[in-house]
């Protein structure tokens, strides 16, 4: 049985912990209601190069001029894995979802019999994937020290792609992170970026111009060439904005849990305290009095 | 019948006035991160790839890459805007105009160490390109850029 002084410190503890982990869902909300608003502020550039992505796509008709990168290599032979996590933990199962995803993707793959390369974006999921499959790592990109995600680090990890896949290194591109749904809710994502095959081209084509005949400059097969990478890029970025939101909204809903198991706890343990001290008082009165009769 | 014979007279004149300040159209101005513009304007320029090119409303339907340089608004309003646009595509339509930059800022905003920043990156590439058609690119690209500079430095 732990003695009364025991008991007062664990309280102490614990009160301090809660204080912790309620300053952190503080931050965490505020840090959420920004990352919301990065991802809705990227919105509209998604949006128009998706449909500006169909209306060109149209325009080639699937002709044979369309880029690599859209059409992929004709193989499925190597595949290339971004698992984008977060960087940081103590965010309950976010990160553990997307590597939990990301493994069952590996080891059906592996068990095809295909070769698999991976790149890891953020902390996180490096060290849980590393436990397994650390010698398919191919590079671990670290946005530690980014305070705000911009389009060049989005931009940076699709150049890194690109140049893997002009290298012919692999022949499927698919990105793994964890959509923001809502605040409790983040559904982790395995998305094909490359080829980008006609998942795009099927996006809805409002024009506006009611079927106009668009003139291109340059030729629609060289606009697309160059379109394709930045969509690459694009599609990253959202991943990644995506991936922020979410962070931050498992962080908190974490935090609040923890929050409230600390108040549980301390409830508990002041009950205990409370009840060993009535225990105390009565032994010793009963002290007293048995000594008192004795004499 | 003095008052509805006035009603007539005066949307007759705004009509007029209409055609005289020339059509807007809607322009947007979107970057990766944000929005930029997204507002009702009588003309814009753009630095396409193969020239550049006012765009005013019920232009054909053009859609083009653009190469770095300045975005000149001429806002309906008559207020005036220039942007600086680091490639991208301009999706023109009859009824409106979307640009889609790699990178935008406003021309009072423009970071010189940045340029300066780009250009160096833009020459290493030119020095690293593998095959000619890379390096040609790389060269387009570079001159571009320098070319930028030197339009904004008496700015």
């Amino acid at each position: 049985m732990a003695s009364l002084k025991d008991l007062r410190n664990r309280i102490a503890s614990v009160k301090a912990t809660q204080k912790i982990t309620k300053a952190m869902q503080m931050v965490a909300a505020a840090k959420l209601r920004r990352a919301q608003e990065a991802a809705e502020a990227a919105r509209p550039y998604s949006e128009r190069m998706g449909a500006v992505l169909a209306n060109i796509t149209q325009a080639i008709g699937g002709g044979g001029d369309a880029p690599a990168l859209m059409t992929g290599t004709g193989k499925d032979d190597v595949h290339l894995l971004i698992v984008c996590t977060a960087e940081r933990g103590l965010c309950g199962g976010f990160n553990s979802q997307i590597a939990r995803l990301a493994r069952d993707h590996i080891r059906r793959l592996l068990a095809d019999g295909k070769q698999v390369k991976i790149i890891c974006v953020g902390k996180k999921g490096f060290d849980i994937l590393r436990r397994d499959y650390a010698s398919l790592i191919l590079e671990r990109v670290d946005l530690r020290e980014v305070k705000t995600l911009g389009f060049v680090n989005a931009d940076a990890i699709a150049r890194k792609v690109i140049h893997l896949f002009n290298e012919g290194s692999f022949d499927i591109c698919t990105l793994f992170y964890s959509q923001f749904k809502s605040v409790i809710s983040q559904i982790p994502t395995a998305q094909q970026i490359i080829p980008a095959g006609q998942a795009s081209a099927t996006a809805e084509t409002d024009n506006g111009a009611g079927g106009a005949v668009y003139e291109y400059e340059p030729e629609p097969g060289e606009i697309l060439s160059d379109l394709i990478p930045r969509n690459i890029a694009v599609q990253i970025f959202r991943a990644l904005l995506e991936n922020a939101a979410g962070e931050m909204g498992a962080k908190m809903s974490a935090m609040d849990n923890a929050t409230r198991n600390a108040g549980d706890m301390i409830n508990k343990l002041s009950i205990t305290y409370n009840r060993q001290r009535q225990a105390q008082i009565t032994k010793e009165l009963i002290e007293i009095i048995s000594g008192a009769e004795a004499l | 019948m003095g008052r509805p014979s006035f009603l007539l007279l005066a949307t007759r004149y705004s009509l007029l006035a209409n055609l005289i300040m020339a059509e807007a159209f809607k322009f947007e101005l979107v970057s990766p991160e944000r929005l930029l513009v997204s507002e009702q304007v009588e003309s814009v320029v753009i630095p396409g790839a193969e020239g550049e090119m006012t765009v005013m409303a019920q232009h054909a339907p053009v859609m083009t890459t653009i190469k770095p340089g300045v975005v000149a608004i001429k806002a309906a309003s008559g207020k005036e805007d220039r942007y600086v646009v680091f490639g991208g595509f301009a999706d023109i339509l009859p009824s409106g105009c979307t640009l889609l930059a790699e990178s935008a800022v406003h021309v009072n905003d423009i970071d010189r160490a940045d340029l300066a920043r780009r250009i160096q990156d833009a020459r290493e590439d030119a020095a690293d390109a593998k095959d000619d058609v890379a390096r040609s690119r790389a060269e387009q690209f570079l001159s571009q850029l320098t070319t930028l500079e030197a339009a904004l430095l008496p700015a």
